[in-house]
């Protein structure tokens, strides 16, 4: 059903549901919501399952016009939010109607928000996924005057998220990674500079990777045959600079990599820009696991308080 | 035959030797038990002339458990035969080689000292491998063309180079599957269609197959649906 009408796209506005998987060995990425956890929390606020296809913004400007009764909720980066120029609350639900304007201004803090609509969008498809990759031709950035399609939404959701239960949004934060792929063959005075040293967000930051800045990385090793790369992966750049591998990543490549990131560190890494400091902390593959699942069931799981209006 | 540590649901597992030209073969068969063994556990995998990342549901498993069942998988194909390269498919595709479609065939000529009738002589001989895919969506890395038309990457990648167009970059060549930014030398252009979100297979090879290119003319490249 047509839902919204976009009268100002925004720098990067896109459309996203959990990614598409399944498909690397086509050199398909995956794609998917940078900050997964905001994403899955934006649709739980109105009552989708937390893989329902949502907007993700990119540093805010968005406007849209709504063309029928719904409910929507903005989660994420911190930016200013209002509905008929009335200023209303993240991390929480809004029902709109038929004619009312939805603002989100420039982010304060943060990088990327996202809107959420009641029953989830449904936009074009390609390998079953709504996942918008730019690079690889499928799907592209909201323009301007674009209809938006959503299922109907049959239940008026009425939840927020506690202000102590939101992700808190800062300018440093610690990576955790699982040590892997060419780490044994660098030098043990190597891992040590990398686990001691802080590093900074460069302005080369996107949705396929983000490249670290500070003290250079000596691998002392050769460029690879090109191999298989995994989402958060730490690749080490010719010229000594660490790149964290995002969810537009490429699929193969042949630079040496120290191990990845875990899935909680990214959606802080996607939060953060320019400046911002990142120190390096090891985890092994049985926490990783753990943590892993613990992540997901706090996207499942984390409560919800139900508004009265 | 290693196993590494790749991510927080991934493990990446390498052949013991890069130079070994049964890699592909033995890859590919190992790739088709992995997703056999490994079943909802799997979430993908990508082989790459000699490694495959395995990425799994960490939800249901974990690496010691993938890394047991790698192991096993491995140590049944260890007493199996490396499969023979001529079982695997041959993809034959037309190439339109022409000073319009391959740009850089004078400069390969040039770079090696023979014609450029001999360059193309060359590239059409090989049957080559598929060895990945990535960089973009159906982009394949085939190997290894002959000595005599290797050529490093251009120093300033084009900002376009069209759909279809064959490139050779050291002793690899590759077809561009859509129209993207490029580094390699463009020697002629293909008429088919390499990638279709649309079409079942979405590509016509996997890797491990084989590839022949063969030189049509630019009737024929109009006719089989190519743009000039």
């Amino acid at each position: 059903m047509n839902t919204f009408r976009v009268s100002k796209p925004g720098p990067l506005t896109t459309i996203q549901d959990q990614g598409r998987f399944g498909y690397a060995h086509l050199g398909l990425t995956e794609g998917g919501p940078m900050d997964k956890r905001s994403f899955a929390l934006a649709n739980r606020l109105v009552g989708n399952p937390v893989d329902a296809a949502a907007l993700e913004i990119t540093l805010g400007g968005l406007k849209l016009e709504c063309l029928r009764d719904t409910a929507i909720a903005v989660t994420g980066a911190f930016c200013p939010f209002s509905i008929n120029n009335q200023p209303k609350a993240l991390w929480q639900s809004h029902p709109v109607r038929k004619g009312d304007v939805i603002s989100i201004g420039f982010a304060a803090l943060g990088v990327r928000a996202y809107l959420s609509v009641c029953g989830g969008l449904r936009e074009a498809s390609w390998f079953s996924s709504q996942a918008t990759v730019i690079r690889e031709g499928l799907g592209q950035a909201l323009l301007k005057e674009q209809i938006l399609d959503a299922e109907p939404c049959s239940l008026m959701p009425r939840f927020k998220l506690d202000y102590r239960a939101q992700p808190s949004l800062r300018k440093y934060a610690v990576m955790q990674f699982v040590p892997g792929y060419q780490w044994a063959a660098i030098t043990e005075q190597e891992q040590q500079r990398i686990l001691n040293c802080e590093f900074f967000v460069g302005k080369q930051n996107d949705r396929m990777g983000y490249r670290l800045e500070g003290e250079k990385i000596n691998t002392q090793l050769p460029q690879l045959t090109s191999e298989g790369i995994c989402i958060g992966a730490i690749q080490i750049t010719g010229d000594g600079d660490p790149i964290i591998l995002m969810r537009d990543r490429q699929t193969i490549g042949g630079y040496p990599k120290i191990g990845s990131v875990i899935s909680s560190s990214l959606d802080t890494l996607a939060q953060l820009t320019q400046g911002a400091r990142i120190r390096f902390e090891i985890i092994n593959a049985e926490q990783s696991v753990q943590q892993y699942r613990q992540y997901c069931h706090d996207m499942e799981q984390r409560p919800l308080q139900t508004l009265h209006y | 035959m290693t196993i590494n540590i790749a991510s927080e649901n991934s493990v990446i597992l390498y052949l013991d030797d890069p130079t070994d030209p049964k890699n592909i073969t033995r890859l590919k068969q190992i790739n088709q038990a992995i997703q056999l063994s490994l079943g909802p556990d799997l979430t993908t995998s990508i082989p790459s002339y000699h490694s495959i990342l395995v990425t799994f549901n960490a939800l249901t498993t974990d690496h010691a458990q993938i890394i047991q069942k790698l192991n096993t998988l491995l140590n049944d194909i260890h007493h199996r035969p490396t499969p023979s390269l001529n079982n695997s498919q041959l993809v034959r595709l037309p190439v339109f080689y022409d000073a319009t479609t391959g740009p850089d065939l004078p400069l390969i000529a040039e770079h090696h000292g023979i014609a450029i009738e001999d360059v193309i002589t060359r590239h059409c001989m090989t049957i080559y491998q598929v060895y990945a895919i990535g960089f973009a969506p159906g982009f394949a890395y085939l190997g290894h063309v002959d000595e005599q038309i290797a050529m490093p990457r251009l120093t300033t990648p084009r900002a376009t180079v069209p759909q279809g167009s064959v490139g050779i970059a050291d002793r690899q060549t590759a077809i561009y599957p859509a129209s993207s930014p490029g580094g390699w030398n463009i020697i002629g252009r293909c008429p088919s269609i390499l990638f279709n979100p649309d079409a079942d297979p979405v590509m016509p090879f996997n890797v491990g197959d084989r590839v022949q290119f063969m030189p049509i003319n630019e009737q024929e490249y109009r006719y089989l649906g190519g743009e000039l």
